[in-house]
C-alpha cells in the first residue's frame, strides 16, 4: 500500500516544476477545491446565519432564536428570516422588532405571507 | 467620559462593569505595531528590528544595567488570558500589557463551540471565559484603558468557530473585538461539526470579520497538536492553511488580515531545526501574502516551566530566521495548569529577551538555502502540492474528509489509516443547511452570497433604516440571565481582597490563596513527591499537591513542586511598612556637598575592631560618600563615641558618623544613644548630624536613638550623602 501510494506520488513529477510553477500549482490547485464550497455558501444559509441577520437588524439574542425557530417550522427560511420580518413588519405597518414578537407570540402569522 | 488610570492605583473593577448598557467601542479592526523604518535608540544602543517603545513599562530584570530600557520587538506579540472568570483576568491583561503584550487572546469556556446561539451574561467558565456581550464590553473597556495607559493599541481576541460561526461573528464586529480565530477545518476534524454546516457558516462569518476589519488566524496548528508525531503532518498543514487562505479570500477578506496559525512542530530532544526550519521556510515561500502567526510549540511541553521557556526561545528564534507578524506566546505552565498570572508574563519575556538578544540577526547571518535546507523545504512543499492533487481526484474536500486524509500521522504520501474521518451526513448541526430561493433576502451589511436585494439602495440596511454595524444604538444588550452565576455575586465574595485591605497570594482569581512552594528533597521519586505533600501539609497548605517532580539522580534526590492554599488572610493595615527614601539627583548632592563644604568624622565605635562597611561608605573606590565631594577624617576602630565628639568639634565638621557592628546586649542601640546624649550635652546637637550604620542596625531605629539617619545592610555612600543634605536642608 505505501509503496503503491510512494508510486503514484512519484508519477505526479511534481520535481519537474520549477519552484515559481509549484507554487502556482499549489494555489491554483487549492482555489480549485474551495471554488464549489463557495459556490454551496452563497447558494445556501443555516439557523445561525438567519440569527446573525436578526441581531443585526436589532433583534435581541434570546428573541433571534425563536423567531428564526418559527421560521424554519413555517419552511420560510430559504427566503430568509429578514426578509421575513420585513415583510411582516411592512404588511403589518410596525418596525421589524414589533414583527420579531408578532412571530413568537403566534406563529400563525407567517401562513400565507409570500402568497400573492 | 472616562478618566484615565493611574500606574499607583489598581483597575476599578466595579466601575468597569458598571454602566455596559451604553459602552460602544471607540475604534474597531487590527492594529500592527509602528516600526520605525531607521531603527529605534535606546539607552546607548541602536536597535534595527524593534518597534516603537512604550509610554509606560516594565523592562526585563537586566535592564537596570541598561538604563531601564524597555526594547519592544517589530511584531505584535500575543499572551492567552482564560481563566474562566473574565473580572480577574481584566487584571492580567494590565500586567501582560505593561511588560509588552498587544494581543490579548480569550480561549472560551469549554463546550462553548457547540452552544446553537449566543451566551449572555458573565456565568464563570471552566477552561476558558464564556464569550457574552457583557464579558466583551467589560474587558474591551479595560484595554481602552490599558491601552492609553501603555501608550499602545491593545488588539483584543477570541474565537469565531462553533454552529454559532455567524452570531459571534456579528458580536465581535459590533462589539470591537480585533482579531479571532476562524477556521472551518477545525470545526469539522476537532470539534465534530457538520462539515457542510461548518464551512456554509465560515463562509458568512468570515464576510462579516472582514468588514470590521478583524484579523483572522487559522487552526491548523492543531493538527501537530494532534497527530502522534507533529513533525511528519507538515505537508498537511500546508493544504490546511491553503485552504482556509483560499477561502476566506472568497468570502471577501484582504490578505493582510489573514494570519497563518504556525507552529514549530518539533520540539528538543530532536534535533528541532532539522524540522523545524525547513517547514517554516516552505510556508513562507508558498504563503509569501498572507501573515505569519508564530505560535510556540506546546505538544511536548508538560510541567517543567524551565524546558518550555528553553523550546520556546528557540521557537522565537525560527520565526527571526524567517517571519513573524504576530508572534504568540504559551504561558510555560500551560502543561500543567490553567495558566497563572505571572507565567503570562514570563511567556512575554521569552520572546522580548531572544528579540533583543537577536535584534537584526538577518543582517548578521543568513539562511543556506543551497544546501539541505533548500532541499527539505522543496520536499514539504512538494509533498503538498500531492496532497492537493489527491483530494482532487477523490472528488474534493468533503469527499477527502470522508476518507480520513486529514490528521493522519504518516508522512505525505504515506498513510497510517489513523486521520480524523468525518461522514457529510452527520456532526453537530447535519441536515440543517436550506437553500436559498431565488428571492431569498437579507437587508442587512456584510451578509454573504446570493441576496435578491431591491434595486437603487446605497446600503442593503437602507430597507430598515440601518443595521447594527451601522447604528451601534440598534444592538440590544442583555445583562444577566442567571441571577446567581455572575460577576457581580463573583465580585461581592472577592471585594476583601480587591478593595477591602485583605492580602491573599492568588494566581488566577482573587483571594484563591494558591502558593507554590519549591523545594529538593534527598529521597527517591517514589518517596519525594509523598514527603513533599505531608511537607506542605505541616505547613498549613491546604489541598497540596504535587505538580512537577524531576530527578536530580535515581537515589541523591529530586527537585519537587508542591502547590497549595493558603487558607488566612493578612490586613493590611497590620503590616509595618519601611518609609520610601526618596533619593535627591546626584548633581545636586553634590552641588550642596560642594556649597557647604562638607566634612565629616567617623569611626568605628565601641570594643569593635570591622572596618570594612565604614571604608565602603567613606572611600572613592567604593563609590563612598568621597565621591561626591565630602571630606572625611576617620579615626579608626573601637574608637570611643566622646573621641569623635571632642573631634567632631575640633575639625568643625558637618557630621559624626558611627559604625557598629556588634549587637550583643544591644550595645549598638547603646552606643547610638550615647553619641545623640553627648552631643546634647556638649551643646552641639543642633548643629551636627548624627548617623550611625551596622548590619544590625535599620533606617527605623534613628528615632528610638535620637539620631539624624540609621542604616543597615546594602548602604551605599550616597544614601548617606543624601541623609546629610536633607539634614542640613532641615537645620537651615
Amino acid at each position: 500500500m505505501s509503496s503503491d501510494r510512494q508510486q503514484t506520488f512519484k508519477q505526479r513529477q511534481l520535481d519537474k516544476l520549477t519552484d515559481e510553477q509549484l507554487k502556482e500549482r499549489f494555489w491554483q490547485l487549492t482555489n480549485q477545491i474551495v471554488k464549489p464550497i463557495v459556490e454551496l455558501a452563497k447558494t445556501h444559509t443555516s439557523p445561525s446565519i438567519e440569527r446573525s441577520i436578526l441581531l443585526r437588524m436589532g433583534i435581541d439574542s434570546v428573541s433571534s432564536h425563536g423567531v428564526v425557530q418559527r421560521i424554519l417550522d413555517a419552511g420560510l427560511l430559504g427566503k430568509g428570516a429578514g426578509h421575513v420580518l420585513l415583510k411582516l413588519a411592512q404588511r403589518q405597518n410596525i418596525d421589524v422588532r414589533a414583527a420579531a414578537q408578532l412571530i413568537l407570540d403566534d406563529a400563525s402569522v407567517l401562513t400565507g405571507l409570500f402568497k400573492s | 467620559m472616562k478618566k484615565p488610570i493611574k500606574p499607583e492605583e489598581k483597575l476599578d473593577i466595579e466601575d468597569l462593569v458598571h454602566g455596559l448598557e451604553n459602552y460602544h467601542p471607540p475604534r474597531k479592526g487590527w492594529t500592527w505595531r509602528i516600526k520605525p523604518a531607521d531603527g529605534v535608540e535606546m539607552g546607548p544602543f541602536h536597535f534595527k528590528d524593534m518597534s516603537t517603545p512604550l509610554k509606560k513599562s516594565i523592562g526585563l530584570p537586566a535592564s537596570k544595567y541598561f538604563d531601564f530600557i524597555d526594547p519592544q520587538p517589530s511584531c505584535v506579540v500575543t499572551t492567552e488570558i482564560a481563566s474562566g472568570r473574565f473580572e480577574d483576568d481584566i487584571r492580567r491583561m494590565r500586567m501582560a500589557a505593561w511588560h509588552g503584550a498587544d494581543h490579548l487572546m480569550v480561549i472560551r469556556t469549554t463546550g462553548q463551540s457547540h452552544i446553537d446561539g449566543l451566551l449572555e451574561g458573565t456565568p464563570e467558565g471552566i477552561g476558558g471565559v464564556p464569550i457574552t456581550r457583557k464579558q466583551i464590553r467589560a474587558s474591551r473597556k479595560a484595554c481602552d484603558l490599558i491601552e492609553e495607559e501603555v501608550g499602545r493599541p491593545i488588539n483584543f481576541h477570541s474565537y469565531v468557530s462553533g454552529v454559532a460561526g455567524p452570531e459571534v461573528a456579528v458580536l465581535f464586529a459590533e462589539e470591537g473585538i480585533n482579531g479571532a480565530h476562524q477556521d472551518p477545518q477545525y470545526n469539522v476534524l476537532y470539534r465534530n461539526v457538520n462539515m457542510y454546516r461548518s464551512f456554509v457558516d465560515a463562509a458568512e462569518a468570515k464576510h462579516v470579520m472582514a468588514g470590521a476589519r478583524i484579523f483572522q488566524i487559522d487552526g491548523a496548528h492543531n493538527a501537530n497538536a494532534t497527530a502522534k508525531a507533529g513533525w511528519l503532518v507538515m505537508p498537511e498543514l500546508m493544504v490546511q492553511h491553503g485552504i482556509n487562505c483560499a477561502f476566506s479570500v472568497a468570502a471577501g477578506m484582504d490578505k493582510q488580515l489573514i494570519g497563518l496559525s504556525t507552529v514549530p512542530p518539533n520540539s528538543p530532544p530532536a534535533p528541532k531545526l532539522w524540522y523545524d526550519l525547513p517547514y517554516a521556510v516552505a510556508l513562507r515561500d508558498f504563503f509569501s501574502e498572507y501573515k505569519m502567526r508564530a505560535q510556540q510549540n506546546t505538544r511536548y511541553i508538560e510541567a517543567d516551566i524551565e524546558e518550555a521557556i528553553r523550546t520556546h526561545t528557540v521557537d522565537t528564534l525560527i520565526s527571526m530566521l524567517t517571519r513573524a507578524d504576530v508572534q504568540s506566546t504559551i504561558t510555560p505552565d500551560e502543561g500543567r495548569n490553567v495558566p497563572w498570572h505571572y507565567n503570562n508574563i514570563r511567556g512575554v519575556q521569552t520572546v522580548k529577551q531572544t528579540w533583543a538578544a537577536l535584534d537584526g540577526i538577518n543582517e548578521l547571518l543568513t539562511l543556506r538555502y543551497d544546501g539541505p535546507l533548500g532541499e527539505m523545504a522543496r520536499d514539504i512543499k512538494e509533498r503538498a502540492v500531492g496532497f492537493l492533487e489527491e483530494i482532487i481526484e477523490v472528488g474534493g474536500y468533503f469527499a477527502a474528509v470522508e476518507r480520513g486524509f486529514f490528521v493522519d500521522s504518516a508522512k505525505y504520501p504515506d498513510r497510517n489509516g489513523d486521520g480524523i474521518a468525518r461522514d457529510g451526513a452527520g456532526g453537530v448541526g447535519a441536515d440543517t443547511l436550506v437553500p436559498r430561493d431565488p428571492d431569498y433576502m437579507a437587508p442587512v451589511c456584510d451578509h454573504f452570497g446570493n441576496n435578491a436585494l431591491p434595486d437603487g439602495l446605497n446600503k442593503p440596511c437602507d430597507l430598515i433604516g440601518g443595521c447594527t454595524l451601522c447604528d451601534p444604538s440598534k444592538i440590544v444588550f442583555i445583562d444577566e440571565l442567571d441571577p446567581d452565576d455572575n460577576c457581580h455575586k463573583r465580585l461581592e465574595t472577592t471585594r476583601p481582597y480587591r478593595t477591602g485591605g485583605k492580602i491573599k497570594p492568588e494566581v488566577e482569581w482573587a483571594g484563591d490563596g494558591i502558593v507554590l512552594v519549591q523545594l529538593f528533597v534527598p529521597e527517591n521519586e517514589d518517596i519525594a513527591p509523598v514527603y513533599a505533600v505531608e511537607m506542605a501539609k505541616k505547613m498549613g497548605l491546604g489541598d497540596p499537591e504535587v505538580i512537577n517532580i524531576q530527578v536530580m539522580h535515581p537515589s541523591e534526590g529530586c527537585f519537587v513542586e508542591v502547590k497549595g492554599r493558603v487558607d488566612f488572610e493578612i490586613d493590611r493595615s497590620s503590616l509595618k511598612i519601611p518609609e520610601k527614601e526618596v533619593m535627591l539627583p546626584e548633581d545636586e548632592l553634590r552641588r550642596v556637598v560642594k556649597e557647604v563644604g562638607l566634612k565629616v568624622v567617623a569611626g568605628t565605635v565601641g570594643e569593635d575592631e570591622h572596618s570594612v562597611g565604614l571604608r565602603e561608605i567613606l572611600d572613592i573606590k567604593h563609590g563612598g560618600i568621597e565621591k561626591y565631594g565630602v571630606k572625611y577624617h576617620y579615626l579608626g576602630t573601637s574608637v570611643p563615641v566622646d573621641k569623635l565628639v571632642d573631634a567632631a568639634i575640633e575639625t568643625g565638621a558637618h557630621a559624626i558618623l558611627i559604625s557598629t557592628i556588634i549587637s550583643h546586649n544591644d550595645v549598638h542601640r547603646a552606643q547610638m544613644r550615647k553619641l545623640a546624649e553627648l552631643c546634647i550635652e556638649k551643646g552641639i546637637r543642633d548643629k551636627v548630624i548624627l548617623i550611625a550604620g551596622g548590619t544590625q542596625v535599620n533606617r527605623e531605629m534613628a528615632k528610638e536613638t535620637g539620631l539624624d539617619a540609621t542604616f543597615g545592610r546594602g548602604t551605599k555612600g550616597v544614601h548617606v550623602v543624601n541623609a546629610m543634605v536633607k539634614a542640613l536642608r532641615s537645620m537651615r
